[in-house]
């Protein structure tokens, strides 16, 4: 238990540090209205966090999770403005073309049993070839009102919060509640954490693992909307740097590579991380250099906490 | 039916006879895809045409693949291509299999951005990124007046040429004590309160502008990178309702930028041309087809400033001007 706990806690704790480190550097960081920029900032890559957690979750990765994203935007922006199709059909189209990404994905994991790292590396360049064609490397503009309102804020407390921000909350909340309350939930970290146990207990892995790929590729047409309402464009370009980051804030977070434990909402917290420094050195005057070093020393600590706590329960004694 | 087969056959012989004389010149973009390079290849293929030469094309995968264009130039060579027009990906390692290329008499022209060593390559056609940063500095300090500077600098990431002279050459037509046009680093100023990267794209820049405006919101002069990034920095500057009050400046003349100065999003714009970049390096060619001349050093392809206001003691070219010699969607 005290293993587990140094995983999760960790992350917070690092987070609050940051945060306090921050503060004493610049007396900007520590304000309502910038901390609700960097939860603004941190809003797309949260989201695509969390159907990353849930493929990572299952011991898998997904590589293309950035570029499918960015599929679904320029879907989303292409159909609203140069075909003129109502908002709410072309959201629904760019997140049905980021679930099929999803669905592909899990297919090949599933039935042609390759491994994901492959099959998503796979992907991640099929989604980029087909978003660069369709878009044909130009920025879709002039997006419609409804496309964007979600990177409308409203007034709270001195600051102003986009409600976007607050979907990507909601949806956090949606995803712990469904990973550690339903069986479903169970399943996901039944199988990541023993394949073959699982499906000897009677659990259909294989729907298991689809639904799951299914599900992230959801999350990614989320974010894509998201990225929309953010920027106020669609870009051919948006996603390549959510691509790693994504990953980075799960794992920063503290959910194992390996699968099976880790709890979604700590990649909240990982996302939340990398904002944070990227946003306190930019507050000190630092280059963006040291955010990269930064972050890959965060990236190491983090997974080998995994191990050492791993380890730690090991033996104490049987309890993973 | 045999007379036809050889009438078919005599055809057959004839066209490759007459491809076998037509002189085959390459060229090789960072990308397939981004604007800048599709006018490239477009302006390339016309003059081919009208010279007489055939044109094949190849490309890195995406910014930064240099093994993608290692196997387009070795694939260029086997076909026999006598000139190679290649815009570097990575400016050190594609030297060894230009050199390759170099050793069996093909000429190796370098457009857009350098070769390092520049020499290299036999010859370099591209913008002067330095000086493209030096007019839109000079715009930015005449169109600030009097007022005092705050300036915030939308950079590429550390350590690119490109990114480094664009800077540099801001801050010294700004009136700046700025490094030198070969100093790859980014030049620092008392004027100059934030310095962020956006790696050149939107999502970043808006971020990158974001913080930068936490940090000081009394920002008035925002230079950045690419327009990508630019747009992106409107958007962080609209959100605090500071459009108005900032002068944004860049780099680029695509045709989205161009209709960027003339919407107000940005204030001006430094023009770049690869269509001249292109025919620069299919004429050089086909002289050293012909002839065996080859070109040598740097030519400057040009560099126009494109403003929707003039200002004065500051040339530039009006927003009409910069869509006709605009590269991407007019």
């Amino acid at each position: 238990m005290r293993a587990r706990l140094l995983g999760t806690l960790g992350p917070l704790l690092a987070l609050i540090a940051a945060c306090l480190f921050f503060a004493m550097r610049s007396d900007r960081f520590l304000t309502a209205d910038n901390l609700s920029i960097v939860l603004q900032q941190v809003m797309v890559v949260g989201v695509i966090a969390i159907g990353q957690t849930l493929v990572i979750l299952t011991a898998g990765v997904d590589l293309s999770c950035g570029m499918v994203m960015s599929l679904g935007g320029i879907v989303m922006t292409k159909l609203a403005v140069e075909q003129q199709v109502p908002v709410a059909v072309a959201i629904a189209a760019g997140i049905a073309a980021t679930a099929l990404f999803g669905a592909i994905n899990g297919l090949l994991v599933t039935h042609l049993r390759l491994p994901p790292f492959i099959v998503t590396l796979g992907t991640l360049n099929i989604a980029f070839a087909i978003t660069q064609l369709y878009s044909n490397a130009q920025t879709v503009t002039d997006v419609p009102a409804g496309l964007t309102t979600l990177g409308n804020a409203f007034q709270l407390g001195g600051s102003s919060v986009v409600y976007g921000a607050l979907i990507m909350l909601a949806l956090y909340a949606v995803a712990a509640f469904a990973l550690s309350q339903t069986a479903a939930g169970r399943h996901v970290y039944a199988v990541g954490n023993n394949p073959e146990g699982a499906r000897l207990t009677g659990i259909a892995t294989q729907r298991v693992l689809l639904g799951v790929y299914l599900l992230a590729g959801v999350c990614y047409g989320l974010a894509a909307l998201l990225s929309v309402a953010r920027t106020g464009v669609g870009d051919p370009n948006a996603g390549q740097a959510e691509n790693l980051e994504a990953i980075t804030a799960v794992v920063v977070g503290g959910t194992s590579l390996f699968g099976g434990r880790g709890f979604v909402l700590s990649s909240l917290v990982g996302a939340l991380i990398v904002g944070v420094f990227r946003n306190g050195l930019t507050l000190m005057g630092v280059s963006s250099v040291y955010q990269m070093l930064v972050s890959g020393v965060l990236v190491i600590l983090a997974v080998a906490t995994d191990q050492f706590s791993r380890r730690l329960a090991q033996r104490g004694g049987g309890e993973t | 039916m045999i007379l036809r087969a050889v009438h078919v056959f005599a055809l057959i012989g004839l066209s490759s006879v007459a491809a076998a004389q037509q002189p085959v010149i390459g060229l090789i973009t960072k990308t397939s895809t981004n604007p800048f390079f599709v006018k490239m290849r477009e302006g390339a293929e016309a003059a081919a045409k009208t010279s007489g030469a055939r044109l094949i094309s190849g490309s890195g995968k995406n910014d930064g693949d240099n093994v993608g264009q290692v196997t387009a130039l070795e694939n260029m060579i086997a076909a026999g291509a006598k000139v190679i027009l290649i815009t570097p990906n990575d400016s050190k390692a594609i030297v060894p299999s230009i050199s390759k290329a170099r050793a069996k008499g093909i000429l190796v022209i370098a457009l857009d951005s350098p070769t390092d060593p520049v020499n290299a390559s036999d010859a370099l056609f591209a913008t002067d990124n330095y000086r493209a940063g030096t007019l839109i500095g000079r715009y930015a300090r005449a169109a600030l007046g009097a007022k005092v500077a705050r300036i915030a600098t939308i950079d590429l990431f550390p350590g690119h040429p490109v990114g480094a002279q664009r800077h540099n050459g801001f801050l010294k037509g700004f009136g700046l004590r700025a490094p030198e046009a070969a100093v790859n680093t980014l030049g620092t100023a008392s004027d100059v309160v934030c310095m962020a990267d956006s790696y050149g794209d939107q999502t970043r820049g808006q971020t990158a502008m974001e913080n930068c405006l936490q940090k000081n919101p009394d920002i008035n002069v925002v230079y950045t990178i690419n327009e990508p990034s630019a747009a992106g920095a409107y958007k962080a500057l609209k959100a605090k309702g500071k459009e108005k009050s900032v002068i944004l400046v860049s780099v680029d003349g695509g045709c989205q930028g161009v209709r960027d100065v003339a919407s107000g999003a940005i204030a001006a714009t430094a023009q770049q041309y690869p269509v001249k970049m292109a025919e620069l390096g299919v004429a050089a060619g086909m002289a050293f087809i012909r002839t065996g001349k080859k070109p040598s050093g740097y030519t400057d392809t040009g560099v126009s400033l494109i403003a929707a206001t003039k200002v004065r003691g500051v040339e530039s070219k009006d927003v009409t001007t910069g869509i006709e010699l605009c590269f991407g969607r007019k």
